[in-house]
């Protein structure tokens, strides 16, 4: 049921000077208690009709605010919440002023409705009469009888001011023990940056792989490891343009550092997430879907009718790759090492699942198919004899990572019995320009919107917590994505 | 088109007041310029298209239509069909708005009309000073005194 709040008050100073101030949309925090720090978004203008007004409250809530209409006519304002941490739902209020002619004074009302969740209408209705509404006619009366509006110029913008975060760092290489949880303060956003407060972090084997120490370049010591997540944007650096504070974003960027609360990052790396992607969602498949979408559609050109061999098909990536080449048509076998992750990549469209925890594959994909047109290995040097037996004619060995090891040096004359390609790609090559990356993320968001790929499966794990996810992957116990929770 | 708005405070109510004033035949018990009043051909008071009919305390005879009346916005509009006081297309809006810190409430009463060049002043005088905050100080002399 719409919930309705009035709140009147007669205000002894000319209609005039109380309008000057309540019709500043951004004027809020130099006269209202409850409000800590504001800030009209975009560099727009404050009596801008449709400006946003982006504000924290005392109590660390975060609303914006968008001016609907201003009416110097009638001394009116009308806004409403676009986004708020406080759940007030289809929350539009007016501010209308009065003249009181024989007094010189101001009649104020102020009034709003707004739906809200069941059994929490009394507590909002009270919080918005007396909390913001009541108090705010105590604050503007003191605001004025201090003169505080007559003083020259409005108060300087608040700057950014570092937050206090976690993060998780790599001091030495090595076993999961080395990703130590530790407080920092995240900087103001630089130029061409954007302050992300990261809810959910993707966590991807390369994450292990830099913690081993295999790629130094990506993870120079000491360094905060992960390269994707999403939340929402605190701040803009200079120069940023299009984004906003509260956008809901995500990225996945060819830089480590993830695996923290709050992150700096090129407004370039950001990528819009819709309203039905929430963000665990989005930190599992960001990563995983892009690369699932570049070797199907480009490198491996999976199509009708091709063998496919998915190693780790219960995996993050593996689970989509089974997904998306049966959508396309082609015969899907599977490695996996229990028969609970045999049953979840059958349901993912997996056509023959291979249960093995020895890299022994080889003779099976043979009998079932007469060899794979494309292998999708994440398996490593343990399986680099059987992936090369389980090759078809023409086939094509896609190494996409090596959980068991290293690969060892392959000689060039291995591949020329059976006429096969290598290829070891890196999703960052896949999504180098701005264009490329917002269409594979959209083709993913719009698999997880539409259901195409149902809902992933996320094992969640505190961002403290880094050294336990990294283990359970590594221990080959986890089905699905791991995501860390900040 | 002159517009005339005059508005106040009253310590009482906004249903107080309204209870007070909502009667379109109820002038003379509460406006201190307002001598006797009736209702044309019997109709109720609160009936939207009603006519008053109603001397000043000065002799004028003035009929005005009941436009609109709304208990929800404590509001009542009408317009004048017959005055002395030389003015056309005459409507006005008597309208209470509560005030809700404190027992009090904001009285506001507006009106537009058009009339010859040269009485604008004369006349938003009148109206304004005399029947509009007349009637307020009435109201709030009435109030002021502790019944509420």
């Amino acid at each position: 049921m719409l919930q309705r709040v009035v709140r009147s008050t007669v205000i002894d100073a000319p209609i005039e000077r109380v309008w000057a101030v309540l019709r500043d949309f951004n004027s809020h925090d130099r006269w209202h208690d409850v409000v800590a720090e504001s800030r009209i978004e975009g560099g727009e203008r404050s009596d801008q009709v449709g400006c946003v007004r982006s504000f924290t409250l005392q109590d660390g809530h975060r609303i914006r605010e968008q001016l609907l209409t201003l009416d110097d006519r009638e001394y009116r304002s009308t806004y409403t919440i676009v986004e708020a941490t406080v759940p007030l739902q289809r929350y539009v209020a007016t501010v209308t002023l009065r003249p009181v002619t024989d007094a010189g004074a101001t009649f104020w009302h102020w009034e709003s409705t707004f739906d809200t969740p069941p059994g929490r209408e009394r507590e909002l209705r009270d919080m918005v009469a007396q909390g913001v509404y009541e108090a705010g006619f105590a604050n503007l009366r003191r605001h004025l009888a201090g003169a505080a509006d007559l003083r020259g110029g409005a108060a300087p913008m608040p700057v950014a001011l570092p937050l206090a975060a976690r993060r998780v760092v790599v001091a030495a290489y090595g076993g999961a023990d080395v990703l130590r949880g530790e407080a920092f303060d995240a900087p103001p956003p630089g130029p061409g940056e954007v302050r992300v407060r990261q809810r959910a972090i993707g966590v991807n084997y390369l994450d292990v792989y830099l913690r081993r120490g295999f790629i130094p370049a990506m993870l120079p010591l000491p360094g905060v490891p992960g390269m994707e997540a999403a939340g929402s944007v605190i701040d803009v650096g200079p120069g940023v343009h299009g984004v906003s504070a509260g956008d809901r974003v995500a990225y996945l960027g060819p830089r480590a550092g993830a695996y923290a609360s709050v992150r700096n990052v090129p407004a370039d790396w950001l990528l819009r997430l819709p309203a039905a992607v929430d963000d665990d969602s989005a930190a599992a498949t960001l990563l995983k879907g892009v690369t699932a979408d570049y070797l199907l559609r480009d490198l491996g050109r999976i199509g009708r009718g091709t063998r496919l061999l998915v190693h780790a098909a219960a995996g993050g990536v593996g689970l989509l790759l089974c997904a998306g080449a049966a959508r396309l048509g082609a015969r899907v076998i599977g490695t996996v090492s229990t028969d609970e992750k045999a049953r979840l990549a059958r349901a993912q469209g997996c056509d023959e699942v291979i249960v093995t925890r020895d890299y022994r594959f080889a003779d099976a994909v043979q009998r079932l198919a007469g060899g794979a047109d494309v292998i999708v290995d994440g398996l490593g040097d343990a399986a680099r004899d059987e992936n090369l037996a389980a090759l078809a004619a023409r086939g094509h060995w896609i190494s996409l990572g090596q959980a068991s090891g290293a690969l060892q040096a392959l000689d060039p004359d291995a591949l020329l019995a059976k006429s096969a390609s290598f290829s070891r790609p890196v999703v960052f090559a896949y999504m180098a320009t701005r264009e490329e990356r917002q269409a594979r993320a959209q083709r993913v968001w719009d698999a997880l919107a539409d259901g195409t790929l149902g809902r992933p499966l996320i094992e969640r794990h505190a961002l403290d917590a880094a050294a336990q996810a990294h283990r359970r992957l590594e221990q080959r116990a986890t089905a699905g994505a791991l995501v860390l929770v900040a | 088109m002159i517009k005339v708005y005059v508005s106040s405070v009253i310590d009482a109510s906004a249903d107080t007041v309204w209870s007070r004033i909502r009667d379109f035949n109820g002038l003379p018990t509460w406006h201190p310029a307002i001598a006797d009043s009736r209702i044309e051909n019997h109709e109720p008071a609160d009936r939207v298209g009603c006519i008053r009919h109603f001397h000043t305390r000065d002799g004028g005879r003035i009929r005005e239509r009941l436009l609109a009346l709304s208990d929800y916005d404590y509001s009542c509009t009408y317009e004048i069909l017959e005055s002395p006081m030389g003015v056309d297309n005459y409507v006005a809006t008597l309208k209470l708005m509560p005030i809700t810190d404190g027992n009090r409430c904001f009285a506001e009463w507006s009106a537009e009309f058009d009339c010859a060049e040269g009485r604008e002043r004369e006349l938003t005088a009148t109206i304004g000073d005399g029947v509009f905050q007349g009637g307020f100080d009435a109201l709030k002399r009435h109030y002021a005194s502790g019944r509420r």
